[in-house]
């Protein structure tokens, strides 16, 4: 006799207590605090609202560690969040040019007006296991700077200057930016909807997307115009006031790459750029996301499009993490209908072929077809 | 704009199920072409505006939806009750609406001024909304097309002249068109772009 | 924090169902066409479901009575959790008798017994574009249904029988709307394609990653693409329901020991249920009151 499984609801409660559990782990040990994992795990809480695309340190914490620390799964809590927030209205495009900078290092020039600040970075640190680490010694204060920061020129307002570099362009009156996630995707995508795809696009796609345009899938001549790390001031325009309000400052990273243009029958030679900015501290991606944008412009400067970072289709439809994951994930939903769909199928055509092959000896194996 | 009072009164009593519920008249009216709904909760839409007009103003409109309006409704206090309780924009332009609201007795503006959508995009068209005077009486129509099992009878009464030879070519665009909903009072029915009308016979 | 609990009535704000509604309209009054709309993130996975679940929730009301099913079956998994998701957020009545639900959202299947004027099917869709597998962009693919052109439909068809002597999908089988688009009708068994010709309830489809509703009116022709020698045929089973002898429906085969022993049993298990209740026993089937 059989009996159809049953109690489906009692075994997904048992799992999610069973998950909740786990995720607390051995109860000698204390609780793990979101001030800690935003005062110790800051890159990672960074990683969450960017690619979440929801600026708030102390839900990003949560979901990280609501997430047991995977960090698809703390961006998509903190993006299925976003998703029921009321958007009050649009801020003015952020002036990092007036950023308060804590990092900042350009590739092209040796040394320029604000010059080169190394700020907290793995760079030249040696990869060397710190058993220091697990004694929770005293750490000495880091230097800084004494002086008020004097806003730095940006590297791209430098080579402007001299007429070297594209224009920043001129956003139009009517011109808000659009958003992917209020409205459906269309392509071809206009670039300030490519960079909010890219801007929310997983670290490592756009690492391996980036990494292959300098290997010659798309290559653009790339150098790090600059890198700035730092604070900027997100104001909004109330018109019932009739001027910008101060909402607060983000840490953002912003990664400017110059890459090389021959020019063209309208334009003369000179350097065009790809833009990454990034919610928080990660150079990693502000880096892959411009080179990725230089590589997606290929069409705007008629080069020919032959390589997948270029492919703006192909990037932008398989960018998103969240969008990915439960994709590959879903295949663990049951499919036994659409399979036994399948092993019909498979079964009649062994037997048609089985048939069409007289005088053959047909294996007697459990596997066999019936 | 008129007065302000007219604008600010009315509106859903429960806007979260009083929308849900006009929407699912509308969805199970365009489902079925030519069944005449009843809205039950009074929106106290300001003259000439009708209840069932009012009712899916309110339950589909908003600032992502640019509304069109007659010359006289424009005249009314119809503008500001839409704007203040919706959030929509009325605009002057046909090609730019997404809904459009023609009151009982005006003459019918051409269809095709209104966005039909592309070949492509045929989804992107707008909704007229035609009040007229009866749904149940007046000149007998058939229906037939998608939604309907063979045919289905449908009476008009005040339907504007030219309509049905709008329709026709209106028709004729598929899958691009506009949608119509005639109103009458606090009833409606939906005739989609697919909707094939005919005079009744006898 | 603890405002993060509470969300508005079937989850999604006033406006995102407003914009779903607006879409949904259209998708009607253009049987087959996919509608691009702005999906929203839900919360549960995309590929679970999500465009489902936006579109039930967005025509939900509380006198609905809901009932979701995943594979035929009311108790697999994601359909006990997407049951309990708005028994929560909407405070609906869920039910598992196909004919007491005014809602049912599926994934896969479309139950055993006709469904009903005044009923809403909401599928469930992965990719909700029937050419992708033959071109990934969407850039054609737009254009070849604007264009009527499905020839590459066909072709990819007629090389099935070419190669094989029959045309081997199995599910998610074309199908032609009204005689316009051509319409994926979402994973379900090709079996069930014939239920959705000239339907009495509305059918709605939702694909949520993908951010697309399509519809198909009640009444309304949706004729499973084929050919003049090779017609559109359905799997037949050479058995009937192990448990309630039920035949010409679809089974779902089980595998009761590691050695070669198996089953079959209706996939539709509020059909299997009603009929066992009836007194209705297949071979391996025990009278009555043996299931709970």
């Amino acid at each position: 006799m059989y009996v159809a499984v049953k109690g489906g609801e009692t075994a997904i409660a048992n799992a999610h207590r069973l998950l909740a559990d786990k995720r607390r782990g051995d109860r000698s040990l204390p609780a793990i605090s979101s001030e800690q994992v935003i005062e110790q795990l800051t890159l990672a809480v960074d990683r969450v609202m960017a690619e979440a695309s929801l600026y708030d340190r102390a839900l990003a914490a949560l979901a990280f560690r609501q997430a047991r620390g995977d960090m698809i799964e703390a961006i998509f809590l903190l993006r299925a969040y976003r998703t029921t927030l009321p958007r009050f209205g649009t801020s003015l495009p952020i002036d990092t040019g007036h950023m308060l900078i804590e990092r900042r290092v350009s590739a092209t020039y040796k040394d320029l007006p604000g010059g080169q600040l190394l700020g907290p970075t793995f760079d030249y640190t040696h990869r060397l296991l710190d058993p220091s680490l697990l004694e929770d010694g005293p750490v000495e204060e880091g230097e800084r700077r004494t002086e008020a920061c004097e806003p730095a020129m940006r590297v791209s307002d430098i080579l402007a200057g001299e007429g070297l570099i594209e224009g920043d362009g001129t956003l139009q009156e009517d011109e808000g930016g659009g958003d992917l996630t209020r409205e459906p995707m269309e392509f071809p995508m206009s670039r300030d909807l490519r960079l909010q795809a890219l801007a929310r696009g997983d670290e490592g796609f756009l690492l391996a997307l980036g990494y292959s345009t300098q290997r010659g899938y798309g290559r653009n001549h790339p150098f790090t115009g600059e890198i700035r790390i730092g604070e900027v001031e997100i104001e909004l325009y109330v018109p019932e006031l009739g001027f910008a309000v101060s909402l607060g400052d983000i840490r953002v990273t912003e990664c400017q790459m110059v890459t090389q243009f021959k020019g063209s029958s309208k334009v003369p030679p000179q350097f065009t750029r790809g833009y990454g900015l990034v919610f928080g501290q990660s150079e990693r991606k502000a880096m892959s996301m411009s080179l990725v944008d230089r590589a997606l412009r290929a069409r705007e400067f008629g080069e020919d499009i032959l390589a997948p970072a270029q492919d703006e289709e192909f990037v932008l439809s398989h960018c998103d993490n969240v969008q990915a994951t439960g994709f590959v994930e879903h295949l663990k939903l049951p499919h036994y209908v659409d399979f036994q769909a399948e092993l019909d199928l498979v079964r009649r055509m062994r037997g048609e072929y089985e048939a069409s092959r007289p005088g053959t000896q047909i294996p007697q194996t459990k596997e066999a077809a019936e | 704009m008129a007065v302000a009072a007219d604008s600010l009164t009315g509106g859903f009593a429960q806007p979260v199920y009083d929308s849900q519920a006009v929407f699912r008249l509308m969805m199970d009216g365009m489902a079925r072409p030519g069944t005449v709904k009843t809205v039950a909760t009074d929106v106290g839409a300001p003259a000439p505006l009708g209840l069932a007009a009012g009712a899916i103003a309110l339950a589909l409109c908003d600032h992502d939806t640019p509304v069109w309006l007659t010359a006289a409704l424009q005249k009314s206090a119809v503008p500001g009750w839409v704007s203040f309780h919706s959030g929509a924009t009325i605009t002057r332009e046909k090609a730019e609406a997404r809904f459009a609201f023609i009151e009982a007795g005006t003459a019918l503006p051409s269809f095709g001024l209104f966005a039909s959508g592309t070949q492509e995009y045929p989804d992107r068209s707008a909704t007229l909304v035609i009040e007229v005077a009866a749904l149940d009486d007046g000149k007998a129509l058939t229906l037939s097309g998608p939604g309907i099992a063979a045919t289905r009878g449908m009476r008009v009464k005040g339907l504007p002249d030219g309509f049905t030879g709008q329709w026709t070519m209106n028709r004729a665009l598929f899958p691009r068109g506009v949608d119509v909903v005639l109103t009458a009072g606090d009833r409606f029915l939906c005739l989609p772009r697919t909707v094939l009308i005919t005079l009744a016979e006898g | 924090m603890s405002d993060l609990a509470t969300y508005n009535f079937a989850y999604l704000d006033e406006q995102t169902k407003r914009m779903i509604r607006r879409a949904i309209l259209k998708a009607i009054a253009i049987p087959g066409y996919q509608v691009p709309f702005a999906s929203r993130e839900m919360p549960m996975p995309y590929g679970w479901g999500t465009g489902g679940v936006q579109i039930t929730a967005s025509i939900i009301g509380p006198d609905d009575v809901l009932k979701v099913i995943d594979q035929g079956a009311d108790d697999t998994t994601n359909a006990v959790s997407i049951r309990a998701f708005f028994a929560k957020v909407a405070n609906v009545a869920v039910t598992t008798h196909t004919h007491d639900a005014s809602i049912i959202q599926t994934r896969h299947r479309i139950p055993e017994k006709t469904l009903l004027e005044g009923q809403v099917l909401v599928y469930q869709v992965p990719i909700p574009e029937p050419l992708r597998f033959l071109e990934p962009r969407e850039t054609e693919t737009r254009t070849m249904h604007a264009l009527e052109e499905y020839g590459l439909m066909h072709v990819k068809l007629y090389e099935d029988i070419a190669l094989n002597g029959h045309i081997a999908t199995t599910y998610a089988y074309p199908v032609k709307v009204a005689g316009r688009y051509v319409m994926d009708p979402s994973p379900i068994p090709k079996f069930d394609n014939p239920k959705m010709h000239l339907s009495e309830a509305l059918q709605l489809f939702g694909a949520g990653r993908e951010k697309r509703i399509y519809a198909i009116p009640p009444h309304t022709a949706v004729v499973s693409l084929d050919f003049e020698d090779h017609p559109f045929e359905v799997q037949t089973f050479d058995r009937p329901c192990a448990l309630c002898g039920a035949e010409d429906v679809y089974l779902d085969e089980v595998i009761l020991d590691d050695k070669g022993g198996r089953m079959f049993v209706c996939s539709d298990t509020d059909h299997c249920e009603e009929r066992r209740a009836c007194g209705c026993v297949g071979e391996l089937g025990v009278k009555q009151e043996a299931a709970e």
